[in-house]
């Protein structure tokens, strides 16, 4: 974010002098607490944002009308930069970010409960002010209760509270035993929290009660309670492992009268009924997600390369979007390299054929892991989107991963670690994958690298099997504490705290894993690792990179398992 | 009494044979003694206000506000298959910390503190339910008394044993 205000908001220094500002341009970082949040403001004293700019640009994306534009002020319009994809910057530079936009900040920062405002000056610069939780875990919930029990609903999902009495004008009605509302001309689905919560108690007897109108993603329900209290302020804490698996609850809490009480799920409840299957994707997400062996939601960078299909790759496992001056393009050994940050960058491109241009500038995709770094050259960066990463069709081309429906496109899913090891050159090996039989192995993979989690989850998950990634054995051993079981281990050797040879110890050691077979990933597989590995209990011993060596003794190791 | 102890017993006797007496918590449910190591326990407590969870496994009585923690009460009465309690017994409690998350084991009374010489322990006789092996690592002869040693992690891995 500083570096955006330096780039884009200060204006070059030839230009500060022209319309008398001081030479310096300043950019004021402040941080400091207020009411239970956390404030961080960053003001520079720049040109501010370009209103027009944004104006012409929200009318060629089609995101309003002239007229409603007309009738926004300039801070309204000024919002516009957190929607996806939308970049006024004439140039990317090296200088700012990964080019990746706004809106992920802003994701990002919604995504821990935050909030970020902007407000900006022409010519006088621009603010922003970012808001975080002090304590993430604080929410306002609503208190209701029902058959005697009181919970807790989280207050952002509750969009209003209807009372229904017999005579009233609201009244329940009932479709085949499924309650439901009139409300404001639209039927709203009801569930009813006792039964739901098998409470059990007479449910035919109350003459009033009351509707907690309750919204996840698109789709909006009621729940029914007995009675309504006042909100207040939580604490979540989460549920004793041994009640996890209640996809009702999200965690438990004290009140301020000593009691203990549950907090509600909407998330939950809206799956339990079993409506919401289809009818929301964020919902149906959500729910999975927190399934242990769900697909997480993954941020995609779609893009052009070498024709005009979309290919995408997981965000995260870009470093950075660059754009390259084709003049500074140099040859090593026949392929093109470039000089990025002190070293040489290999480049590669999608086909193998390689045609960049040769003036202007060229778009590249940078990879890196630790010390690696390479350079993917495409023709175009298409967007950036937050999709379940679901392979649809496998292929057998080389670089693909499979294809999958990204934003309603079917999408080529790029398998970075094949390019990776071009660039690296030790990739080896055929390009043939063992066809695994039919039953889904669940493997464990346990890598600090997030690179290599996000590389081989997508790799295993295209083979078959299903995937649990953890950056560290502490994690990994909280797993096997919460029950978890797995058909196979992959575990890295590097890493910070609790190495890999010490966690198969204590897997080995005692514990519901005991007998899990377990495969090293090194990138040292030198004759005495391989010795070390089998001593302290590790069913094989795979070189980091090499791919084809891990499938091949995952189905191996399997095989015997069974 | 009887000092004299076969050589190989002591050996199977595993991480309890190495220590000369042990002190356990002694507890009762329906008349049978239980005991737990003292050093697992936390705290024992009296009757308290449970809150339910609806859809909880039915050993989980519910949950407890023991100085502002959330503990997980389970009725141990429900764990080891005895019948419910006849009438309304308030209960004690006994809480116990497992990797950071407290439960406490709801009994029918909690007893006094004893020190027991490895001598008197002996493995589960094989005759025992199966699952009250699963749960106890073993007995310890008492006078005119038989304690049943819980094995507290396991009784309350909850993933493990679903029958």
């Amino acid at each position: 974010m500083v570096r955006n205000s330096a780039d884009h908001g200060l204006e070059p220094t030839e230009e500060r002098r022209r319309i008398g500002k001081p030479e310096v341009g300043k950019i004021v970082l402040n941080a400091y607490h207020e009411g239970g949040h956390i404030i961080i403001e960053i003001s520079d004293d720049g040109r501010g944002l370009n209103i027009a700019r944004i104006r012409q640009k929200v009318l060629t994306q089609g995101l309003a009308s002239e007229l409603e534009l007309d009738q926004m002020s300039d801070q309204q319009v000024a919002q516009y930069i957190f929607r996806a994809g939308f970049s006024t910057a004439e140039k990317v530079t090296s200088v700012s970010g990964r080019g990746v936009g706004m809106d992920v900040v802003r994701t990002n920062i919604e995504r821990i409960g935050g909030t970020i405002e902007l407000k900006t000056q022409q010519g006088k610069g621009t603010t922003f002010v970012i808001k975080i939780p002090l304590t993430l875990a604080i929410v306002s919930a609503l208190i209701v209760e029902c058959a005697g029990e009181r919970f807790a609903i989280p207050q952002i999902s509750v969009l209003e509270l209807v009372r229904t009495t017999a005579k009233f004008e609201h009244q329940i009605e009932v479709i085949n035993r499924a309650p439901v509302l009139r409300l404001r001309d639209r039927l709203l689905p009801l569930v009813s929290l006792q039964k739901l919560l098998r409470l059990g108690g007479d449910e035919g007897t109350r003459t009033e009660t009351f509707i907690v109108v309750t919204q996840v993603g698109t789709y909006t329900f009621g729940i029914i309670v007995d009675r309504v209290f006042d909100t207040e302020e939580i604490v979540v804490k989460p549920v004793a492992p041994i009640l996890r698996h209640i996809n009702m609850f999200s965690g438990n809490t004290i009140l301020g009268d000593g009691s203990v009480i549950m907090i509600l799920d909407p998330n939950g409840i809206a799956g339990s009924t079993g409506e919401i299957v289809g009818s929301s994707q964020a919902t149906a997400e959500a729910a999975s997600s927190r399934d242990m062996h769900g697909q997480d939601r993954q941020s995609l960078l779609v893009f052009r390369a070498g024709g005009q299909d979309l290919k995408a790759v997981p965000l995260a496992l870009v470093a950075r979007l660059e754009e390259i001056d084709a003049t500074t393009i140099e040859r090593s050994h026949g392929k093109p390299v470039v000089q990025y940050r002190g070293k040489l960058m290999p480049l590669i491109s999608i086909d193998g054929s390689f045609h960049t241009a040769t003036e202007g500038r060229q778009p590249v995709l940078v990879f890196s892991d630790r010390d690696h770094t390479m350079g993917l050259v495409v023709d175009e960066i298409v967007d950036i989107v937050e999709e379940s990463l679901k392979i649809e069709l496998t292929v057998e081309v080389q670089g693909l991963i499979g294809t999958a429906v990204v934003s309603g496109k079917a999408t080529d899913i790029i398998d970075a670690g094949f390019y990776l090891t071009q660039a690296w050159g030790d990739w080896f090996g055929s390009p043939q994958q063992d066809t695994i039989e039919h039953v889904v192995k669940r493997l464990l993979l346990v890598d600090d690298s997030p690179f290599f989690r996000n590389l081989l989850t997508p790799l295993l998950s295209v083979a078959g099997y299903e995937v649990t990634a953890v950056e560290s054995v502490d994690r990994a051993i909280s797993l096997r504490d919460s029950g978890a079981m797995f058909d196979c281990i992959i575990s890295d050797i590097e890493m910070p705290g609790m190495g890999g040879f010490e966690f198969a110890e204590l897997v080995r050691s005692d514990g519901s894993w005991a007998m899990t077979p377990m495969v090293a990933l090194s990138s040292h597989a030198t004759e005495r690792d391989f010795e070390r590995g089998r001593q302290v209990g590790f069913t094989d011993y795979v070189a980091k990179f090499d791919r084809d060596a891990l499938l091949h003794t995952l189905a191996h190791t399997l095989k015997g398992d069974a | 009494m009887n000092q004299i102890v076969p050589a190989g017993k002591r050996g199977s006797v595993e991480a309890v044979a190495t220590v000369e007496h042990q002190e356990f918590v002694t507890m009762f449910i329906e008349g049978q003694m239980f005991g737990i190591p003292v050093l697992t326990v936390q705290d024992v407590l009296g009757p308290q206000k449970i809150t339910r969870i609806p859809l909880a496994p039915p050993e989980v009585a519910g949950s407890l506000n023991l100085r502002g923690r959330i503990v997980t009460a389970i009725d141990v009465r429900m764990r080891l298959r005895l019948p419910k309690a006849k009438d309304d017994i308030e209960g004690m409690s006994v809480v116990v910390d497992i990797r950071g998350e407290l439960y406490s084991l709801r009994v029918d009374s909690v007893g006094e503190v004893l020190s027991l010489p490895a001598a008197k322990f002996e493995r589960n006789p094989p005759t025992l339910d199966p699952l009250w092996r699963e749960f106890s690592t073993g007995i310890y002869r008492l006078n005119g008394n038989l304690m049943v040693v819980l094995d507290v992690p396991r009784l309350l891995d909850f993933n493990k044993t679903e029958l």
